[in-house]
């Protein structure tokens, strides 16, 4: 099946070719960062996990929202699903293989990566995370590439997708609070230290995954003869209506227990965050726009009327990918850190470097996302002709 | 532990000094003779632990004791910088107990500086968190780190509540490139690995004090076995009332203040 893509229009190619150059760039300054260590980003004592980890966090949330498709497909026989739960599929497989990157990234001697294997150490939630994201990629790509092949041959699956279909139901969810787990166990760290991290987390990826699959399934309308359907997408934006309204929700609890205790170490770190903390706010504007962006997505996508309609469908998709994603690849991280648990400012700004090897990553992850949908496509293609 | 007889018996007997009057005959099983040993001052502590008596502490031990610290671990220095490390350094009182707030704390406690360094904590986060054992407990108490095994995610700098830990950011060894490394004794270390406190622990095996406790002239730093009741630190801290830092995250910290 993979042939399928090795062929494909100009649009294609010119398109995949901005992406290696996208990626050129990145594997440049991670050829720096590998020579001068990790002094070349903007991390340091006091922030000492920055953006690679803030991406990894988010991107660890749009892996698991393909469960938002599997499981009414699989468990309720939403039948309109049927057609684009491989989208939903392939776009986990893309987005963790996406974590995984920014973890190599991050780590001080990648050399070593294997020591998490050669010393096995269940202690560490690291471990974990590292166990439930590897399963989740390739139960993933298991049943992604099965159910495709299948489909194509026009036969049913083979029978041992089944199980391993239902498995990575929880499996999904595991991954996001394993993920929250990382950050909420840490004693001296106040803006993590709460039990519905992982709810807030799992709400705001059920929010931005499935508004990355809107915007995902409009475009493939657009540029293939493979029609997602009208159906599926709205009931997409049912799920990031109601998914979008927890996370702000989950938000505002999250706040009423700061606030109105008003215990110093947890309430700094949203200070800092929101209005700033002696004389340091960088992330003010971010925060802000984030919050604004989240209600505008809600007033957007809130009536069914106003969701029927793909260009405000659209642009509540956006809005909401956009605002979880400050909350999560910008704020959780820097935030958590700062003020240091001796309660000095220290800003975290990241560095051009940095930067492009944040983005080099997300070029790696859409490429490998452009090929595997490119291979979908054509099968779906294929069927309809 | 294999001994032959010769080896054996000259250990027996050295440690048959220190147990007064245990016969040779007592000290010959296996588990006696590790306790005859573990008696020496410095060699074997259970629970290794400082008390710093800010009381006697005067302005230039600050200095003596920080540079006695870095130079004797080869702690580059990149003070200043984002990529700084430290062992031991100084903060004011509201930073080393932000959860002790008190604006009407007496001035001398106010203006003066704490000593901070790695808490050795008795359930230390760093050790929970990190994914390969490269941060252990050693059997003395003392919160170490395998410097070969440490891949450098940084998770255990997330952990510590009191900052202890440094990660090198840069090559430390370029910075001794132009320079004498201070120690040759002690190992500088690579880019890229996470770095603190490590109680001594290459001093104490010689029997020697850590490098802080020496240098502090004014005495206030003690060093001792928290686990032996008739330690120095054991008997100070029965005598004054002391302070440690966060205590209520439960990380049972073995450094101990008085103010």
């Amino acid at each position: 099946m993979l042939e399928r893509a090795l062929v494909g229009p100009k649009k294609y190619w010119t398109g995949l070719i901005g992406l290696l150059v996208l990626i050129g760039i990145g594997a440049g300054c991670y050829f720096l960062q590998y020579q001068k260590g990790l002094t070349i980003t903007g991390m340091g004592r006091d922030v000492s996990w920055g953006f690679y980890i803030a991406q990894f966090t988010f991107l660890v949330g749009v892996a698991a929202s393909a469960v938002m498709l599997v499981l009414p497909y699989y468990l309720h026989h939403y039948k309109a699903f049927g057609k684009i739960t491989i989208l939903g599929e392939f776009l986990a497989v893309a987005a963790v293989s996406m974590c995984l990157m920014f973890i190599l990234a991050d780590l001080g001697r990648p050399m070593r990566m294997l020591n998490v294997l050669l010393y096995p150490t269940p202690g560490s939630v690291l471990f974990w995370d590292m166990t439930v994201l590897n399963g989740y990629l390739f139960l993933n790509i298991i049943i992604g590439w099965v159910i495709l092949a299948a489909e194509r041959k026009g036969v049913a699956p083979p029978a041992f997708v089944k199980p391993l279909i239902y498995i990575s139901i929880p499996w999904a969810v595991s991954i996001h609070t394993v993920t929250a787990f990382l950050y909420c166990g840490l004693p001296g760290r106040g803006y993590w230290l709460t039990a519905i991290l992982a709810a807030r987390f799992l709400s705001s990826a059920f929010a931005a995954g499935p508004s990355l699959l809107i915007i995902l399934c409009l475009l493939v309308r657009k540029w293939s003869k493979f029609d997602p359907g009208k159906e599926p997408i709205q009931a997409l934006g049912t799920i990031v209506t109601y998914a979008i309204i927890m996370n702000v929700f989950f938000f505002f609890l999250e706040v009423f227990t700061v606030f109105y205790s008003r215990i110093p170490e947890h309430m700094l770190h949203f200070k800092y965050l929101f209005v700033g903390l002696h004389g340091h706010g960088i992330y003010v504007p971010w925060m802000w726009a984030a919050i604004i962006l989240c209600f505008v997505a809600i007033a957007l996508l809130l009536t069914r009327k106003a969701r029927a309609n793909e260009k405000i469908l659209l642009a509540g998709a956006i809005c909401v990918f956009l605002g979880t994603w400050i909350d999560k690849g910008m704020g959780m991280i820097a935030g958590g850190f700062t003020p240091s648990p001796l309660e000095h400012v220290t800003e975290y700004v990241p560095s051009a470097p940095e930067l492009f090897i944040t983005l080099g990553v997300w070029a790696t992850g859409f490429l490998v996302l452009t090929i595997l949908y490119k291979v979908a496509i054509s099968v779906k293609e294929e069927l309809a002709s | 532990m294999s001994l032959n007889r010769r080896d054996f018996l000259k250990i027996a007997g050295i440690t048959a000094l220190g147990v007064g009057a245990a016969s040779a005959f007592e000290v010959l099983s296996g588990k006696q003779l590790e306790a005859a040993l573990k008696a020496a001052p410095l060699t074997a502590g259970k629970r290794w632990a400082m008390v710093v008596d800010t009381r006697k502490l005067r302005e230039e031990d600050y200095h003596d004791v920080i540079t006695a610290c870095h130079t004797s671990h080869n702690v580059p220095d990149f003070s200043g910088t984002k990529d700084e490390i430290k062992w031991i350094w100084a903060e004011p009182f509201e930073n080393a107990f932000p959860d002790s707030p008190n604006e009407y704390v007496k001035p001398e406690v106010k203006d003066k500086p704490f000593l901070v360094f790695c808490n050795q904590c008795g359930d230390a986060p760093c050790v929970r968190v990190c994914p390969t054992k490269a941060t252990f407990k050693g059997e003395d108490g003392i919160t170490m780190m395998d410097m070969h095994r440490c891949i450098g995610c940084r998770y255990c700098m997330a952990a510590c509540p009191y900052g202890a830990r440094s990660f090198n950011f840069r090559d430390p060894r370029t910075y001794f490139a132009d320079k004498e490394v201070p120690n040759r004794e002690f190992p500088t270390r690579t880019r890229g690995v996470v770095e603190k406190c490590n109680f001594c622990t290459e001093r104490l095996a010689k029997g020697l004090y850590p490098a802080c406790v020496e240098a502090c002239k004014s005495n206030a730093l003690i060093f001792g076995d928290l686990d032996d009741p008739n330690s120095e630190v054991r008997r100070i801290l029965r005598a004054n009332f002391s302070i440690r830092r966060k205590p209520q995250l439960g990380t049972d910290p073995s450094i101990f203040y008085i103010v």
